[in-house]
């Protein structure tokens, strides 16, 4: 499945930029420490976590995109560095488990 | 063996909106001179997880990477309270950092297990009210 992909997801919400960059796996995490050590690399990361140092992680590990779960969101400023750093970041009202589990069933 | 790059940051201090700055921009220069993604991606959460330390706990402090031909090499340098108890520091889930950091998302007591992990050598040199440097060595 293809980042892009996810705007057929019901309840997935583009904030950021979309790319055609394969998705191969999902991660959860909130604890960025966590995230920084474990996310793998092309995973679809699913967090409640929104600050900037979100973004500075799923540069850093080179997830596929970020996934706001819980209806929290990135604030203007957050939003216009995502897309200049070229990451992907979608947002849902669903729960981080609901979440994960409609991206790996699409997988 | 000559080094082909030194690289030199400065971390400012409690500013959680500048953390990373360092990692990214070694990360990037590290991928133009075309280094393997597996060294990058450990070079990059090794030197994060430094950059927050120093913000957290150390008031800041500097940064020099030194790439070689087979080996990238970090020193943190801080003068900051010190570290009581290395051990116990390096210990996962052991953490003396304040609520607020915790808030963040930081603060779980991984950052130097992080950086152990991600790197083929790692030394600590800490005095109590002195400083703390941090010498990590990744081979590429």
């Amino acid at each position: 499945m293809k980042v892009i992909e996810l705007t057929k997801l019901d309840g997935f919400t583009s904030v950021s930029l979309l790319k055609d960059t394969d998705i191969t796996g999902v991660f959860c995490c909130d604890l960025l420490s966590v995230a920084m050590g474990k996310a793998p690399a092309g995973s679809a990361w699913v967090t409640v976590m929104a600050n900037v140092n979100t973004l500075a992680v799923a540069s850093l590990t080179d997830v596929a995109c970020i996934i706001l779960a819980e209806g929290v969101s990135f604030d203007e400023s957050l939003i216009e560095k995502a897309k200049e750093e070229g990451i992907a970041v979608f947002k849902t009202d669903l729960p981080v488990f609901e979440a994960a589990l409609q991206i790996h069933k699409s997988l | 063996m000559a080094d082909l790059m030194e690289l030199n940051y400065t971390v400012s201090n409690e500013d959680f909106t500048r953390a990373g700055e360092a990692s990214s921009d070694v990360k990037k220069k590290l991928k133009q001179l075309g280094v393997s993604p597996d060294a990058i991606r450990k070079v990059a959460i090794a030197l994060y997880e430094g950059e927050i330390n120093m913000i957290i706990h150390a008031y800041g402090g500097k940064i020099k990477v030194t790439i070689s031909e087979n080996a990238i090499t970090l020193v943190l340098a801080d003068k900051g309270p010190g570290i009581a108890d290395v051990e116990k520091a390096m210990q996962a889930g052991y953490s003396t950092a304040p609520d607020k950091v915790r808030s963040l998302g930081f603060g779980a007591g991984m950052g130097l297990p992080n950086m152990k992990k991600n790197s083929d050598q790692m030394d600590i040199q800490t005095e109590i009210g002195v400083g703390t440097t941090v010498t990590m060595v990744i081979n590429i």
